[in-house]
């Protein structure tokens, strides 16, 4: 803040309460030529004016808040580039970057100043962080074993994931089913985490250019009948010759990979639905299945709990 | 004896109203003026990037659809938001929107940090819908986003308009303006704006 706002805002405050000050004494006096409790000579409507002092316990009120207004001001940042006595600010406003607002986090904590958004921070892992420390060292085929963990862990999968994935984790439409024992990256501890840090991108291509209409219903009825759906043989025998171009993905038996999040289109578990128009669907124009990544949001012991609950849901006890 | 009498400002509707001004000037005076001039309100944040033409569009859909009635765009420094929604605002952050959308009013959550948060899928199916993917949800759906499709007549425009506000855009971003929205629906707009919201602190750590 430059000298002049500093300045600006230093005589505008002290100066408006001095100049309060000055009515407020200007109103306690009596200027007028009549007596306390007279008539000011001033009617209407058969209603008079009384000259009546202001009252004492109103004044008094008015004279606390002004010793109150002075207190404060010496006391908290309310005069320009003056900080207060007690140096307190609400948060780092300052900075311009998370490297700055960590650095200024740990600035404050060095020097003692009272931020109070820091602090309050500060307590919050003082008293919550050693839980999570605990649980992020417990390996999650443990951690699954810990009620209050998996409790901790339900919370945060209903702020941040059911969303998508439902407050049951059943999933809807294009967003997986989590309770089941399929799993589109891997379902052990390890691939959790993993989707659950970096995110996921699924791609399937549109190939709709690529395949004439009737080719992409012939793939969709032998897609099918992969997982045992009884569809109509020929259109089976037709689609299977073109199956060739999905198993670099899917593999030779549709049986899926987990290392590029093909799925397995053997186990009759549809993401987009299983109906031949969705499949025909499908494969006309391709989808694109993201999950976000959360290590910048939630930080990896909070994952850490998270995955935990979401592997207790297709492990139980 | 001649004093200043109470009858004075009373009776004197002229001199009444202009102290009224100054008595309630005097708090803006002081509290909206000097911020107007700080560096921490002019100057971005690092990794802050303009919205792309799209992005724009879909900023002036939010503001059609009146988002901002019910999703606030201001996360304030209190433990309790932050575990919830990411850091706190900065000032950093909104430099180059005009006008800002903080909103003051959170029927909905707070979106200042939504960008990432979820996928363009989920986005599309939640404004189709709200409830086909959150059941609770007591959001309206704007399934007409989908349909109606941008000409970019004004794109261009609107970003000249803004670069005169100091918005740092580029002779290249406002020539290829119109292309760049031409035919997409107001839904991929909008999306292409939700997803940009809060990003560039984030943006500025990874890099």
């Amino acid at each position: 803040m430059s000298n002049f706002w500093s300045a600006w805002i230093i005589v505008l405050t002290l100066g408006l309460l001095f100049v309060l000050i000055w009515l407020l004494r200007w109103n306690m006096k009596n200027y007028t030529d009549i007596d306390e409790g007279q008539e000011m000579d001033h009617e209407f409507d058969g209603i008079v004016e009384v000259n009546n002092p202001l009252p004492k316990w109103w004044t008094y009120l008015f004279w606390a808040c002004f010793a109150w207004g002075f207190v404060y001001l010496a006391l908290y940042p309310g005069l320009g580039k003056f900080d207060g006595l007690l140096g307190w600010k609400s948060s780092n406003q300052d900075v311009q970057s998370l490297a700055e607002s960590r650095a200024a986090m740990k600035a404050s904590k060095d020097d003692g100043s009272i931020v109070q958004y820091d602090r309050e921070v500060r307590d919050a892992e003082e008293e919550f962080g050693p839980i999570f420390e605990a649980y992020a060292q417990t390996p999650i085929q443990e951690l699954i074993k810990n009620e209050d963990a998996l409790e901790v862990g339900q919370r945060l999968f209903l702020q941040n994931c059911s969303q998508c994935h439902g407050s049951n984790a059943m999933g809807g439409r294009g967003f997986p089913n989590l309770t089941d024992d399929d799993w589109l990256y891997g379902g052990t501890p390890h691939d959790i985490k993993t989707t659950l840090l970096n995110g996921r991108q699924g791609n399937m291509p549109a190939w709709g250019e690529q395949f004439s209409d009737q080719e992409i219903t012939e793939l969709a009825n032998y897609v099918a009948s992969l997982s045992g759906r009884e569809r109509d043989p020929e259109l089976v025998a037709a689609g299977k010759k073109n199956f060739a171009v999905c198993s670099a993905c899917h593999g030779p038996n549709g049986k899926g990979n987990q290392q590029l999040g093909a799925p397995n289109l053997t186990d009759n578990v549809w993401l987009y639905g299983g109906s031949i128009a969705t499949i025909e669907e499908t494969l006309h124009y391709g989808r694109n299945g993201v999950m976000p990544a959360w290590k910048d949001i939630l930080g990896e012991d909070k994952i850490h709990v998270v995955s935990a609950y979401i592997y207790s849901l297709s492990h139980d006890e | 004896m001649s004093r200043v009498k109470h009858e004075f400002v009373e009776k004197n509707l002229g001199w009444l109203s202009v102290l009224m001004i100054i008595a309630v000037s005097i708090g803006g005076l002081v509290e909206i003026t000097p911020l107007l001039f700080q560096s921490q309100v002019q100057e971005p944040v690092k990794g802050l990037k303009p919205y792309t033409a799209l992005q724009l569009e879909g900023r002036d859909i939010y503001m059609r659809e009146g988002c901002s009635n019910c999703h606030s765009q201001m996360i304030r420094p209190f433990r309790a938001e932050t575990e919830r929604y990411g850091h706190y605002s900065l000032a950093g952050e909104s430099v180059w929107d005009h006008p800002f959308l903080w909103g003051s009013k959170r029927t909905g959550p707070d979106l200042a940090r939504v960008g990432g948060r979820y996928s363009d899928d989920w986005h599309y199916v939640h404004l189709m819908n709200p409830r086909n993917v959150v059941p609770e949800s007591n959001m309206p759906a704007f399934p007409w986003l989908a349909e109606n499709t941008l000409d970019g007549a004004y794109t261009a425009k609107k970003m000249e308009a803004l670069r005169t506000l100091g918005v740092p855009y580029t002779d290249e971003d406002i020539a290829g303006a119109k292309e760049a929205v031409q035919g997409k629906t107001e839904m991929q707009a909008l999306i292409a704006y939700l997803q940009s919201l809060g990003t560039a602190l984030k943006r500025a750590d990874n890099e």
